[in-house]
């Protein structure tokens, strides 16, 4: 009876044996097929930690530190590891109530709970280290350190600029930002992002389910580690720009100084301007959008690069060079002034009363504007070309070479072309070909739709000094090393006027110091050479504009001041600029008064003190 | 008497070995599973692998005791002991310790002991007792009767203890009533049902039902076309049909959520790698990240940082797959494989009844814990929380193996006495 069955003992083993060989092909699919779940185990253990390196110092001309890195301290929570917090005590340390303790709690749960997230972003240094201590008591939160880009003098924002977290525009077009990475947002930080960066690390972690450090991966073997950033050396003589800054109080508008021999920038103040302090770290957003809407100082704004003016009478000297260099002046050319330059419609561009009439070095020291508007008459209507329009072009040509209607190529971010208009503009005005020298003749004294920007006018008095070429101005003058130059700008950049015509204008322009609009700005211990300007401003008080350079002869400083809705250039600009030729070449400011007079002056809130300096030494120009 | 030879002679030492073989693996990877640099040395009795050790020492002295024993005494006292044994299951549910959820347990000394675990060893002792009886056939029904009531009786019990793994372990013992003789359709039935009810919850049903019809009228068109063919053939499709259609019932109503949740994962309609699915996501990504030779012992990062749960006992193969790889894996499935086929081999050797069914009550249990827990692990089967034989921690599976596996080998090595 029972035998029959025996036969079924194989269908047992049968039915065994299929089950194991279905497992032997499911482990064989699972472990050597499919590559999904070795790619799972090492997002389950392995955490790729970011080593940030610490990035590049700032350090001014004289070695100075300007830029600097603070440790920050941020206080993470991963969810899960929370668990019975001393709640009160940990609130009490970071300055929240419990109800805020618990909202932040459950948003970071809401995130990951088991990844960590900010509970509290850069805790001050005084909870940290109370932090630190108590830390253990509260498990599930840690503290990660940041860096904290932290600046010595609270001047020079615009050029230094500010880090933030990098979008997701930036991380999409460039692999090495990863979401939270800072990245130069504007100014140097920007312009030397990846010089200042460094190399980011990468050590692997491994982690257990309850996300704990386990320790490193392979003993470190595929860590990578991180390069320090690079250090930068600027050009930029903090004690100026700070004097710069203290001079512009209360006044719109912007100082430049260049060294003319190198074309480091000494200084670059604009006003008003923040504390770069303000947009650093957490408080950056906050303070920003405070920045952003103030529309009456408008401190965001950038004049010395960002802002455009008619250069007025400064552009005179650009007259002078191109006018020799066309062959259509020469040092003893006399033109008479009867007050003002007829425009032949019965209106005329008018002049201040002058001794008539003047050769080219008596035309700049009093700034004549009938003198150089037959200059640029005589160029325009010159006989060699056929047209006008060919005429202007040469004319144009000229003129940009001296670094205007183009951006400069400058190392600080966000600067203007300034604006030399096209023959083509001028032809949409007036109609093709219905334009003439008469026409266009505001030109010659700098006004009219022509626009500079501040650093380009303090590279105009930069290349006279230098007689006809000058160097990009950067304000990074080495980086790494100290005596290291900034490669990027060793190219001399030569304007279309000969060496030859340059002393004329020099001495022009020692002139206007000595006896001229700008004697103002005279220092009996320093050798000058100035051009006053004054810029028409449909908006309201004209702006008051000064270039100059000292000493005329090895000169160490070219400069432009442009003092918005301030009057003629020898009102404001011109004393400013003379204070700080002196306060660079001299380290010292002897004369206090006309200092204080500078510092104190209010011209954005509507008071415009009179100042104590003689009315006579205020000249128009 | 050829006891005289010493109690030694005459023992199965291939399964022996194969025995030894799976739990020296197991404490192994249960040092594996739980180690870590503070406490690494082996025998740290505050660590499970040090448990463990006292474990496997504790069933040797067992298996050695069982050795001894008069061999008839098993089959003379076997209703004794399964009286013994379901009147424990029974205390149980009123004084024993809840355990994750199943009132299991008692608590003896610092250990916890599972009646349960030991119960399977005494119901296959009744059942090989009472088919053993020499005017037992299958063939009647008040036999059949009796020894599914000797099968569902501690099953049951088990149930109430809300142990649903371990009361489904009992139901392996229909592979002992088909080796003696009930007919085929009741274990095919075993396995049709589950897999058309996973249809049934997969497949739309009419679908179902359409494709059932067509078997149906395969085997009409194939059989002799008598009534009472067309009668079974009928009741079988209309029994299947109702079987689908209250498969959500079922589902929905009599399964507890964790384990409707189980069978969800199953099927993948659960993608919460999170929740229910956690275990088996988990499970699958440490045992395929073992790869081809796997990581090497103790370098297995999945299970060493517990991303694997209960990564000792029910998930102990995970720890083999990672650190061993598919090399190691195979290697334990051909272990297992050799120890059921040489357990049935043997049981098909003994010329009493009792041992032989005895035997095949054995494999049964054996291999049944042994496709549930690695197809869990693999996530063929549902999670069904019990351990893998021999090689998951813990005190009374181990013991309960051994006894069930040596009261074996005992009556094995005594064959020949009995005429």
């Amino acid at each position: 009876m029972e035998r029959i069955y025996a036969d079924r003992k194989y269908i047992i083993i049968g039915f065994f044996l299929l089950i194991g060989l279905l497992y032997l092909v499911r482990l064989f699919y699972v472990q050597i097929l499919v590559d999904k779940y070795i790619l799972s185990a090492n997002n389950n253990v392995l955490r790729y930690v970011t080593q940030y390196p610490a990035r590049g110092l700032v350090f001014d001309r004289t070695g100075k530190l300007l830029v600097y890195n603070e440790a920050a301290y941020d206080l993470m929570v991963v969810p899960r590891q929370v668990k019975n917090p001393d709640t009160m005590a940990l609130c009490h340390l970071i300055g929240i109530d419990k109800a805020e303790f618990i909202n932040r709690l459950e948003r970071a749960r809401a995130f990951s709970p088991y990844r960590p997230s900010i509970f509290e972003a850069q805790i001050t240094r005084d909870s940290y280290g109370f932090l630190e201590e108590k830390l253990f008591l509260f498990p599930g939160f840690y503290v990660q350190p940041r860096t904290l880009r932290k600046y010595t003098y609270p001047v020079a924002a615009h050029a230094f600029g500010y880090i933030g977290e990098a979008g997701p525009d930036v991380i999409e077009k460039n692999p090495y930002y990863r979401s939270g990475d800072y990245i130069g947002i504007n100014g140097i930080e920007k312009s030397y992002e990846e010089t200042l960066r460094g190399k980011k690390g990468m050590k692997i972690r491994v982690f257990d389910v309850l996300n704990r450090d386990k320790g490193s991966f392979r003993d470190g073997k595929y860590d990578t580690t991180s390069v320090a950033g690079t250090d930068l050396y600027s050009s930029l003589d903090a004690e100026l720009q700070e004097y710069g800054e203290l001079l512009m109080t209360n006044k719109k508008g912007s100082i430049v100084a260049i060294e003319p021999q190198t074309g480091e920038i000494l200084c670059v103040v604009t006003s008003p301007s923040y504390d770069p302090n303000l947009l650093a770290g957490n408080i950056r957003k906050k303070n920003y959008t405070k920045l952003l809407q103030d529309t009456v100082f408008v401190p965001l704004f950038n004049r010395a690069l960002m802002a455009m003016y008619p250069p007025g009478s400064t552009f005179k000297l650009v007259d002078a060079l191109v006018g020799q260099q066309e062959g259509v002046l020469f040092p003893e050319t006399s033109y008479g002034c009867p007050g003002g330059f007829p425009l032949g419609n019965g209106k005329k561009v008018g002049c201040h009363p002058h001794p008539s009439p003047l050769d080219l070095i008596g035309a700049i020291q009093i700034s004549c504007n009938s003198y150089f508007c037959r200059v640029f008459k005589s160029i325009i209507d010159k006989k060699s070309y056929l047209s006008t329009r060919q005429a202007y072009e040469s004319w144009r040509k000229e003129v940009m070479s001296f670094g205007f209607g183009k951006k400069l190529g400058i190392d600080i971010p966000g600067e203007l072309n300034g604006n030399i208009p096209t023959p083509t503009y001028y032809d949409k005005y007036h109609g093709k070909n219905r334009w003439r020298s008469m026409t266009i003749i505001s030109l010659a004294i700098g006004q009219g739709e022509i626009g500079i920007t501040p650093m380009q006018l303090a590279n105009q008095a930069a290349l006279i000094s230098n007689r006809g070429w000058y160097y990009t101005p950067h304000i990074i003058r080495a980086i790494g090393r100290k005596d290291s130059l900034n490669k990027a700008y060793s190219t001399k950049n030569r304007v279309l006027v000969d060496q030859k015509y340059f002393d004329v204008v020099i001495e022009g322009m020692a002139n206007v110091i000595t006896n001229g609009t700008g004697k103002i700005a005279k220092i009996d211990s320093i050798t000058m050479g100035g051009k006053t300007g004054t810029a028409q401003n449909p908006h309201g008080k004209n702006h008051s504009i000064f270039i100059a350079f000292a000493p005329v002869q090895n000169t160490k400083i070219a400069i432009s001041v442009v003092v918005e809705n301030a009057g003629y250039g020898a009102a404001w600009a011109a004393p400013i600029a003379s204070l700080m030729i002196e306060k660079y070449l001299n380290r010292v400011v002897k004369r206090k008064d006309l200092e204080e007079s500078m510092t104190s002056g209010n011209l954005i809130n509507g008071k415009q003190p009179e100042s104590e300096r003689g009315k006579g030494n205020i000249l128009p120009d | 008497m050829r006891e005289e030879k010493g109690i030694f002679y005459r023992i199965d030492w291939l399964v022996v070995g194969l025995y030894l073989a799976l739990v020296f693996i197991g404490w192994l990877n249960i040092y594996a599973a739980v180690y870590n640099e503070t406490h690494n040395h082996i025998v740290d009795l505050t660590q499970k692998y040090g448990k463990q050790m006292i474990f496997i020492i504790a069933a040797m002295l067992l298996a050695m005791g069982i050795l001894i024993i008069d061999p008839k005494f098993f089959s003379q006292f076997a209703w004794f002991i399964y009286g013994f044994f379901l009147f424990l299951l029974v205390v149980v549910i009123f004084s024993g310790r809840e355990v994750a959820g199943s009132k299991g347990w008692f608590a003896i000394g610092g250990f916890g002991v599972q009646p349960a675990e030991f119960a399977k060893m005494a119901t296959v002792l009744a059942l090989a007792k009472y088919l053993g009886t020499l005017d037992v056939s299958l063939a009647r029904f008040r036999s059949l009767v009796i020894a599914s009531a000797i099968i569902l009786v501690p099953a049951v019990i088990v149930l109430l203890q809300h142990d649903t793994g371990s009361a489904i372990v009992f139901l392996a013992l229909v592979i002992v009533l088909y080796r003696a003789g009930i007919t085929g359709f009741i274990p095919l039935a075993f396995i049709v049902l589950p897999v058309l009810g996973i249809l049934a919850l997969v497949v739309p049903k009419l679908i179902l039902a359409g494709l059932l019809l067509a078997i149906a009228g395969v085997f009409y068109f194939f059989s002799n076309r008598k009534l009472r063919s067309i009668m079974i053939i009928s009741m079988v499709f209309l029994g299947s049909v109702a079987f689908i259609f209250s498969i959500d019932f079922a589902v929905n109503k009599i399964l507890e959520p964790h384990q409707r949740n189980r069978i969800h994962v199953l099927l993948g309609q659960d993608v919460d790698l999170k929740g229910a699915g956690y275990n088996v996501n988990q499970s699958l990504i440490a045992i395929g990240s073992g790869r081809f030779f796997g990581k090497g012992f103790l370098q297995g990062t999945q299970t060493k940082y517990n991303f694997v749960p209960e990564q000792s006992t029910d998930f102990i193969f995970c720890t083999i797959g990672e650190e061993w790889g598919f090399l190691g894996s195979a290697v334990l499935l051909i272990l297992y494989m050799s120890l059921f086929i040489r357990v049935i081999l043997m049981a098909e050797r003994q010329r009493s009844r009792f041992s032989r069914f005895y035997g095949y009550g054995l494999a049964s249990i054996l291999f049944f814990h042994f496709a549930i827990n690695i197809g869990m692990t693999l996530g063929l089967v549902p999670v069904i929380g019990i351990p893998l034989p021999y090689v998951s921690y813990g005190g009374s599976s181990l013991w309960a193996f051994t006894i069930l596996l040596f009261i074996f080998i005992r009556q094995d090595s005594y064959r020949y006495d009995l005429v």
